[in-house]
């Protein structure tokens, strides 16, 4: 009697942990939903979507947020650039062809990697990598979407070398036998049988990698410059939405066009990571 | 008849622990030498080593030499050798792809073919697989939908798109039903007029009747060597009758 007591206790604990989760995602959805509209029905979609200038505090304000996303976008490419070729290589090196006392270091130190503060990373690249890129590339500041770039690089690569070498280590080892024993070299398996089977779960690390660079802040908005206008090359200064949002909800009134301009802001940045998101959930299942 | 493989005085270890011991026997050319023995016995250890597949395994050594044709396989290269002797494995793995793809993919991966002649190739193989009749309707559709039977015999068809002189194979009806396995058979017994066969299996029944040549293998160690004919019906050996009647094993 006592048991079923405790079961049906235990039972409801649980139930409630969950639901208080989900209320809370919902809640907080919805008041960004809330602000955002709030902000679109005043200020109008598109003039925010494909505005030019975000210039909050002149008189008349304005809100576009064109060259953010430009900027946002920017930055995370180049460091999917980066990242991708780097990562899957270094999980190929660490699932395929690394000695098992290598192995094991590597991966720890990739896992260690991931376990850096996004602010450390910054402020590392601030003081070291923004000086070289300003004297090696010769150019007036190296605060740029290039160094930005560098550093979320860094910040994507443990996420897809984890995922990306879970995703190879478990490709059937009968596969790569097989290939083997057809006559196959090591590199021949490696491409054509063992990436082409790891494919789905490269391709989800990819995009959970990117979608840590995309959401990813403090790092950005110490090393890319935050000029808010369209760069004309990865070398210019660039602002993402991230760092936006960091560096002016402070100063804004409760409640004000500014205030629900970064709101705004937050939800176009919610939309971009739930597609990358969802992409990734669809490669994962597709693996199962 | 030629000697087509000659194992001398091999000696197989898996980390120091010995599991092949003073191997001596030849394989025929054009025939089936069908090697049975308990497990444990080093039946596929030998098996493994005769196409080099031991040679990724770290733990593995080796003492003694196989000639294929006079030549030492372990002084050729291995992806060549591999391509001389192919491997069919228990499990048929057919890839994530067509019936068609299955079997021009080695062909075209290991660039031995020009595109013109893939079709022959393809068609070749798996009449010689025994198969063709039964896919020909369907080249294109997923290798994976196949029956357990079929994806095996398709197996050996992929092998026999590179052209091998010796295909090696290792308990291949191991996970089949007995009408996919006879038709196995039949593949191996119609195969053996192009190609030397050896065949690794559990099945006592099946050494006797596709074997050409039978060998016991016992602890690492070769029992007897005869005609299948001879060894089922006078076995020299104590321990060979103990066995193939069935009285341990």
């Amino acid at each position: 009697m006592n048991s079923k007591i405790t079961d049906y206790i235990i039972e409801k604990i649980i139930f409630l942990c969950g639901i208080i989760a989900i209320v809370f995602v919902v809640l907080i959805f919805g008041f960004l939903l809330k602000e955002g509209f709030a902000f679109f029905k005043e200020y109008g979609i598109f003039n925010f979507i494909f505005g030019k200038y975000w210039y909050p505090s002149s008189n008349p304000a304005s809100y576009g947020v064109f060259s953010l996303i430009i900027g946002s976008l920017l930055v995370t490419l180049g460091a999917a650039i980066i990242a991708v070729p780097f990562g899957i290589m270094t999980a190929l090196f660490i699932a395929e062809l690394a000695p098992k006392g290598i192995r094991d270091i590597l991966k720890s130190i990739v896992e260690l990697m991931a376990a850096i503060p996004s602010v450390v990373l910054g402020f590392v690249g601030m003081v070291t990598l923004v000086p070289l890129v300003r004297s090696i590339l010769d150019i007036p500041t190296g605060l740029t979407a290039f160094s930005g770039s560098i550093v979320l690089g860094f910040m994507a690569m443990p996420t897809i070398v984890s995922i990306s070498e879970d995703a190879i280590r478990s490709v059937p080892w009968q596969y790569k036998e097989g290939a083997y024993a057809l006559g196959a070299t090591k590199w021949q398996t490696i491409r054509r049988v063992v990436l082409k089977a790891a494919m789905p779960g490269i391709i989800a690390a990819v995009m959970l990698g990117i979608g840590r660079v995309i959401g990813e802040t403090m790092a950005v908005l110490m090393v890319t410059g935050n000029a808010a206008a369209i760069p004309s090359s990865i070398f210019d200064p660039v602002r993402t939405l991230t760092a936006t949002i960091a560096a002016e909800m402070g100063e804004t009134v409760r409640g004000g066009l500014h205030y629900r301009a970064l709101f705004g802001i937050g939800l176009v940045l919610f939309t971009i990571t739930f597609i990358i998101n969802f992409i990734a959930d669809l490669f994962l299942n597709k693996k199962r | 008849m030629v000697d087509k493989i000659r194992v001398e005085n091999l000696n197989c270890f898996y980390s120091g622990k010995q599991v092949l011991k003073n191997l001596n026997l030849t394989v025929k050319k054009n025939e089936i030498l069908s090697i049975i023995g308990p497990s444990n016995s080093g039946k596929t250890s030998f098996l493994r080593t005769l196409n080099r597949m031991n040679d990724m395994n770290v733990s593995f050594s080796r003492k003694g030499d196989i000639f294929l044709d006079d030549d030492n396989i372990f002084e050729m290269n291995p992806e060549k050798l591999r391509t001389r002797i192919g491997m069919l494995f228990a499990m048929p793995i057919p890839l994530p792809m067509s019936i068609y793809d299955n079997i021009a993919y080695a062909p075209k991966v290991l660039g031995l073919k020009n595109r013109k002649n893939m079709d022959e190739v393809v068609e070749q193989s798996l009449r010689d697989a025994s198969l063709w009749d039964e896919v020909k309707d369907r080249l294109d559709s997923s290798a994976i939908k196949m029956s357990g039977g079929q994806q095996q015999r398709l197996c050996i068809a992929r092998i026999l798109a590179i052209e091998p002189e010796v295909i090696l194979f290792d308990e291949p009806c191991s996970g089949l039903d007995p009408i996919s396995t006879a038709k196995v058979e039949e593949a191996m017994l119609k195969l053996k007029e192009k190609y030397t066969i050896v065949l690794v299996t559990n099945n006592v029944k099946q050494a006797s009747r596709v074997g050409t040549r039978t060998a016991f293998f016992l602890m690492g160690e070769l029992i007897e060597i005869d005609k299948t004919q001879n060894m089922f019906l006078t076995p020299k050996n104590k321990l060979t009758e103990d066995y193939i009647t069935g009285r341990f094993g």
